[in-house]
């Protein structure tokens, strides 16, 4: 519910208020500080929870500040303008303004804007908008006319929208409103123009605005006592093109149309407003807060001794002048819920209870029966609960799950373990999820046909396991032969002893294709090869070509020579063709991401079947080839092997099994085509290294002038 | 605001010493470390890990071990067969004994402080217990075969455990007897021909004994049966040093690869008790051996060849993430090695054995900022002064006119007369020092060159006159009674009133050198001075603090300055605050009284004192020239801090003249480069 809080008085000296109260209030760069400009010569921050001020500072007899006081937040000093044309900039330190920065502009300012996170801007009176610094560097510098002669700005808001700055202000000219939007990151500024809607002779006392994702939510208080919202785009369709944007009732006769004082209204959060003005005619003023979204009043306070008809929300705070004093009056709003809101609304005792009556938009009268049903629904649901809770007071939801593994099916376990894995974690979460590992794994092994796997998959991405903690885990899966839950474990887990990588990269290197192909693996690190898998077969029928052609010892240089001439198409043909399907890819990928220590991971290498050590090298190759085929030596997709990785386990396989390479046929011949390619490698970068020489001179010519060598003299500045 | 010309001095060619030893006590947060030329070192951890106390290396004297014994004592002991004491407070060695087992490998205090053991060349392990004054004897235990090279008390003080080569000892405190003796295993790659060296052993409350040996190997020993628990092989090399927390829940060790592995104890399961070791973290922040290791109860603490000396917070010890948490490197000394004589643009640097005089060129080009000025003279290699004698130098200093040099070692003082004779130099040595200077360690000249001031370390001040050849003994400062306390650092102002004198307990003392008597004393801070220096004319002492805070005192009028209580009011910078590197050199532009010039190892600033503080919001460091269109902003941002991070790391910095300044410094390739190499081979087809 939005509630208004005890409010309390700020000033400590009677503020000097004009005619029309005072030029404003602002936020300073800390919170719980605000600027306040009266409508005299003077400046005050004030600290709200203290109820005093801080500082202040007043322009000289004669010279008169126009517009209110802000604070830039990017460097913490304050700036206001007097006589309409001179800035002066200052800080906390300062005590006199008449000794500070100062800058005489040559164009009228209307409002300076400053928000968090930009720099403030200038708003001038014919339009025009500068950055303040932009503005600082050139002060006389030519300020253009945006705006129509016996046009005037009225209202302006400066926000940012994804960390891009957005202006806007309406002006007013002969009774018609127009809207302009200030964009700064592309420069663009759009005019439309506000129409009134039904009632043509309104006036519109009292802006707001409010910004969500595409549109700038514009509400006005009209005359006839009645808030408009107006919709509009923050990137327009067609920025060149005049546009019209019509407004949109939102709450209906919030004060009285003839009131003798001002009226304010300004957006609180996204579903509240705050009105200031007098609800009925000849009643006091009143400072009321309105849900937008349920058209209810909320809550409301008199304000007996009247106000400027001026209202700001900053933080949790609502300022105002109340009599003489500018008065606080802390705004909070807790979650609320239909039936809260209704609830308030029946038993509202306020002004304005009448209004309710006046429903703008609402939904029909069975939502509202919906609604209470709802609502009657949720408490029968908490009496539940609450049985629930009586009858097993001292079960938390850890115990209840360590329970249930032990004895359950799998699918009541899936359930409890979801159940577990939603709750907001405990603080005995990992280690909940380390025994219910360890007990599901004890209970594998008692009973081998017992394998939640989607369990284990679960708890798994919990990324609180480890190897160490419960290395039955892979022992299982690898008994099973469950690649996934393999290819998980190694990507998830950081402590794999070597001896079990080299176990998984047995299976993933002899598991059938047929057996792949049920099994659902994470593709993410594998890019799309298949497009290329139609050369297969052509590259089987050269094999045998090859090997018919294969001849005795003696006749090795002409085969070499034939393989010369063939070299490029060959090349060329292999290297469009992945020797594994994507599936055994992503599993292989997963052990090349997978860490190792050189020294462990060699004995196991060695017991690889010989068959699968050439087909991980073919693998192997085609990344290699992949890599070079770029710039950048890298492989596309989202996750792919780097060329270090692909290299280091070249070298590992060739350091474990170099006879058995060098002895069969197949891999002999895809060493001698790796050993080629990287041959003419080094042949292009031993051209390179000819001329280096030549580059090594430019170097010198260059260094030349920059070597200093052991000692040298130089100038330096300090700034 | 100035326009300088630097010259820009990179021949000084200082390598530090690798380091041997560290060793951690627990009760003052202090870090003793030893160097491989027999420098020690005393870091005060809780004083922005500053180096706050020294002891000049000794060629015969090779530390091989250190340690902390009870009531702040600390021992060393090394291949010259010694045990040595220090004195923390005069800075001296208080004595060396000899433990008659030929040189000394290992040492360990026992958990009480009240007894020491040291393990000897000849395999005896002797003990000794600490008396107030000494160390005295009592019994060599069961002698081995062996050199012992490692010892480590269990908690309880009734055993040790003794690392050899090929194995392990456990000796029963009481009867000196070897209860069991735990053979390792000489696995290596394969190959069993190597020896093993056990280089550390810890002794843990539960009977567990860890070894880290030769092989790569750190192994679990079952003290009580004597049997191999658990062994983890964790590098293709040496692990070289090993220390255990104090809650004996995490232990660190090093590696001859330049790896540091952290273990830690941690559960099994969350409902057994059962709990075992498990190595979680690498870390590599060294590129050679690590010799050394320590724990701290919020850091892991290495050392090694590469003379870096790491501390690597432990962060889920830390409560509070800021500055403090992040990872130390120290590579260079928190003390000044080189004095300049601003007369004859003269720079002398220290070095161990030897001090060098260089002449800087000169040049009549002008230019615009970062130009690089062709020279018209270069520099010059004047002198080179070796000194006599295994001792290294403690302290050195030239005098501004360049006529005087001095230097002392521990046991000796030198004064040297220079005479110029057109570009030719010629040295002569002032003979019959009075034996009450030897062991200075602080020297400074005053500005007119005609007196000498002297720390020694008995905690007294010497004011020598200086005219012509002659030397005359003016007048001693002596300490307070009952305390001596060396004094570090000296300050001297240029109209040679006032002396002002900083010791180990972090109190500055001034005093009027006219009259010979003590002015006043600075009130006290809680962080040790780092530099000092007094002001021309204005005759105010400035003092920077390893907390990175800076003071300036009047000395005439005995309180702080307006300007130091604006400073300290409003707080420096948080940037300037975070700096880890200490202010070594403070000094002064002779025509603007308004300017302090400092730096530290990585930046060079002049504090304009007519300029406002900067705030947090401020920019700190402004490298970027000005341009015209955005003067109004310059004049609005212009702060007192002027900060150049050109030249680093900087040894020193100083001014010559109005105009020209002189930056030392020590590129860390150059350093690198004069390491041996490391070891890191790829090797295939193993």
């Amino acid at each position: 519910m939005a509630a208004l809080e005890e409010e309390f008085t700020l000033s400590s000296v009677v503020l000097s208020a004009g005619p029309e109260g005072l030029l404003g209030v602002e936020q300073s760069d800390k919170t719980d500080q605000f600027l306040v400009t009266d409508s005299g010569r003077t400046v005050i921050l004030y600290k709200v929870s203290d109820q005093k001020p801080l500082g202040s500072w007043s322009v000289k007899q004669g010279q008169i500040i126009t517009c209110p006081a802000v604070c830039n937040f990017q460097t913490g000093e304050y700036v206001v303008v007097h006589d309409n044309k001179v800035l002066r900039i200052w800080n906390n330190e300062d005590v006199n303004l008449d000794k500070v920065f100062k800058a005489t502009l040559s164009a009228e300012v209307y409002r300076i804007l400053s928000v968090q996170g930009t720099e403030p801007l200038v708003l001038f009176k014919e339009g025009a908008v500068r950055g303040l610094e932009a503005l600082l560097a050139d002060p006389q510098q030519k300020i253009e006319t945006v705006i129509s002669d016996e046009e005037v700005i009225k209202w302006t808001k400066f926000f940012v929208v994804f960390r891009h700055p957005v202006l806007i202000f309406i002006t007013e000219k002969h009774g018609n409103y127009f809207a302009y939007v200030q964009m700064f990151n592309s420069r663009i500024l759009t005019k439309y123009t506000l129409l009134l809607g039904q009632d043509e002779n309104s006036v519109i006392k009292s802006f707001t605005a409010s910004v969500d994702r595409k549109f700038i939510s514009l509400m006005s208080l009209s005359s006839d006592g009645c808030i408009y919202e107006t919709l509009i785009p923050i990137r327009p369709a067609d920025p060149e093109k005049n546009q019209s944007l019509v407004k949109s009732l939102l709450l209906k006769a919030v004060v009285s149309g003839n009131a003798r004082n001002g009226v304010a209204l300004t957006a609180l959060d996204q579903d509240h407003v705050a009105v200031l003005g007098s609800p009925l005619a000849a009643s006091k003023e009143c400072l009321s807060v309105w849900n937008i979204k349920f058209q209810t009043l909320q809550t409301s306070k008199e304000l007996p001794q009247g106000t400027s008809g001026q209202l700001w929300y900053y933080g949790e705070h609502l300022f105002m002048l109340h009599g003489k004093s500018l008065t606080v009056i802390p705004y909070k709003c807790e979650v609320s819920s239909l039936a809260g809101a209704l609830g308030k609304l029946k038993h509202s005792q306020d002004p304005g209870t009448h209004v309710v009556s006046h429903f703008v938009n609402w939904e029909t009268p069975q939502g509202c029966g919906l609604g209470f049903q709802n609502s009657e629904q949720s408490r029968r649901i908490l009496r539940r609960r609450k049985i629930e809770v009586s009858l097993q007071p001292e079960v938390p939801p850890s115990k209840q799950l360590l329970s249930t593994i032990m004895k359950d099916s799998e699918k009541h376990i899936e359930v409890e373990v979801r159940k577990f894995l939603a709750l907001k974690q405990t603080p005995d979460f990992h280690t909940v999820i380390g025994d219910t590992v360890t007990g599901l794994l004890e209970r594998c092994k008692a009973e081998p046909s017992f394998y939640p796997r989607n369990c284990l998959m679960q708890l798994i991405q919990t990324h609180v396991l480890s190897y160490s903690l419960c290395p039955d885990l892979m022992e299982i899966a690898l008994k099973k032969k469950d690649v996934q839950l393999l290819q998980l474990c190694l990507q998830q887990f950081p402590d794999i002893p070597e001896s079990v990588t080299c176990a998984c990269l047995k299976i993933f290197l002899s598991i059938g294709d047929d057996s792949l192909q049920e099994t659902d693996v994470n593709m993410e690190s594998v890019f799309d090869y298949s497009i290329n898998s139609v050369h297969d077969e052509k590259m089987e029928e050269q094999t045998e070509i090859l090997q018919n052609g294969f001849n005795p010892e003696e006749d090795k240089c002409n085969n070499c020579d034939q393989e010369l001439n063939k070299k490029p198409q060959d090349e060329t043909k292999e290297s469009t063709s992945c020797p594994v399907v994507q599936k055994r890819a992503a599993l292989l990928n997963a052990i090349l991401h997978s860490a190792y220590s050189e020294t462990f991971l060699l004995p196991h290498l060695k017991d690889i079947p010989a068959q699968h050590i050439t087909l991980f090298l073919k693998y192997l190759y085609f990344l290699y080839l992949k890599c070079s085929e770029n710039a950048t030596m890298t492989l596309p997709g989202i996750h792919p092997p780097t060329l270090n990785q692909i290299m280091d386990w070249i070298c590992l396989l060739l350091d474990a099994n170099f006879t058995v390479v060098v002895m069969m046929p197949e891999a002999k011949r895809l060493l001698i085509n790796l050993y080629k390619l990287v041959k003419s490698q080094i042949s292009v970068y031993s051209e390179l290294n000819k001329i280096e020489v030549s580059f090594r001179e430019l170097q010198k010519l260059n260094q030349e002038k920059n070597n200093r060598g052991l000692y040298s003299i130089e100038v330096l500045e300090l700034f | 605001m100035g326009e300088f010309k630097v010259h820009r001095v990179r021949f000084f060619n200082y390598v530090p010493s690798g380091i041997r030893c560290v060793a951690y006590n627990n009760q003052s947060n202090r870090l003793a470390v030893s160097r491989t030329d027999g420098t020690v070192e005393i870091y005060n951890l809780s004083a922005n890990y500053f180096q706050e106390k020294f002891f000049p290396g000794h060629e015969s004297r090779a530390t091989e071990a250190l340690c902390w014994a009870e009531g702040q004592r600390l021992f060393s002991a090394g291949l010259n067969g010694e045990i040595m004491e220090y004195d923390l407070q005069a800075l001296n060695i208080k004595y060396a004994m000899d433990a008659f087992g030929g040189p000394i490998w290992s040492m360990a205090a026992s958990p009480s402080g009240s007894q020491l053991l040291v393990g000897c060349e000849d395999g005896s392990v002797k003990l000794f217990q600490i008396t107030p004054d000494k160390i005295q004897f009592e019994r060599n235990f069961d002698r081995q075969k062996s050199r012992i090279l490692s010892l480590s008390w269990h908690p309880s003080g009734t055993h040790i455990a003794a690392g050899s080569i090929d194995y392990i000892s456990v000796f029963d405190v009481k009867s000196g007897s070897a209860v069991h003796k735990m053979i390792v295993d000489r696995q290596y790659m394969g190959v069993s021909k190597r020896k093993c060296i056990v280089w550390g052993v810890a002794f843990l409350s539960d009977g567990t004994i860890i070894s880290v040996d030769s092989a790569g190997k750190v192994q679990f020993w079952d003290s009580a049966t004597g049997t191999l628990v658990k062994s983890h092989l964790i590098a293709n090399a040496d692990v070289q040093s090993i220390a255990v927390a104090d809650q004996e829940d995490s232990f660190v060790v090093g590696t001859a690869e330049g790896t540091v592995f952290h273990f830690q104890l941690v559960p099994v399961t969350s409902n057994s008790s059962e709990k075992q070791w498990v190595r979680t973290k690498p870390f590599q922040h060294h590129t050679h051996d690590v010799r050394t290791v320590a724990h701290s109860p919020t850091a892991l603490i290495s050392g090694g060849t590469d003379t870096h000396l790491v501390f690597r917070p432990l962060m889920e010890k830390v409560e509070v993430k800021n500055y403090d948490a992040a990872l130390r490197k120290i590579t260079f000394p928190h003390r000044c090695l080189i004095s300049c004589s601003k007369k004859r643009q003269l720079l002398l640097f220290q070095f161990a054995h030897h001090l060098e005089l260089w002449r800087l060129g000169s040049t009549v080009a002008t230019g615009k900022n970062g130009d690089t000025l062709p020279l018209s003279k270069n520099a010059d290699h004047l002198l080179h002064l070796k000194t006599k004698g295994p001792e290294n130098i403690i302290c050195s200093c030239i005098s501004p006119c360049g006529s005087w040099i001095a230097y002392s070692t521990v046991s000796r003082f030198f004064l040297y007369r220079l005479n110029y004779e057109h570009d030719n130099i010629s040295l002569k040595r002032v003979s019959k020092m009075p034996a009450f200077l030897r062991s200075a360690l602080q020297i400074l000249f005053s500005e007119d060159s005609t007196k000498l001031f002297v720390a020694s370390n008995q905690g007294a001040l010497h004011i020598v006159q200086l005219s012509g050849g002659s030397f005359k003994h003016l007048h001693a400062f002596q300490p307070q009674s009952g305390t001596v306390e060396a004094m570090c650092l000296l300050a001297v102002s240029p109209d040679g009133n006032w002396l002002a004198a900083s010791g180990t307990s972090a109190g500055v003392h001034v005093y009027n050198v006219k009259q010979l008597k003590l002015h006043c004393t600075v009130p006290a801070y809680n962080f040790p001075v780092t530099a000092m220096a007094i002001a021309p004319n204005t005759n105010n002492l400035v003092i920077a603090h390893s907390d990175q805070q800076v003071f300036e005192y009047s000395i005439p009028d005995k309180q702080y300055t307006d300007w130091s209580r604006t400073v300290q009011k409003q707080g420096f910078h948080h940037l300037w605050l975070q700096r880890d590197t200490p202010i070594t050199h403070i000094s002064f532009h002779p025509k603007r009284p308004m300017h302090i010039l400092l730096h530290d190892a990585y930046m060079f600033c002049i504090i304009d004192k007519s300029l406002p503080l900067p705030n947090d919001k401020t920019l700190l460091y402004n490298p970027f020239p000005p341009t015209n269109e955005s003067d109004v902003i310059r004049r609005r941002t212009a702060h007192a801090f002027k900060i150049s991070k050109i030249y680093k790391p900087l040894l020193f910095m100083d001014l010559l003249d109005e105009r020209t300044l002189v930056a030392v410094e020590r590129p860390l390739d150059d350093i690198i480069a004069q390491l041996p190499p490391p070891i890191k081979k790829k090797k295939f087809g193993t």
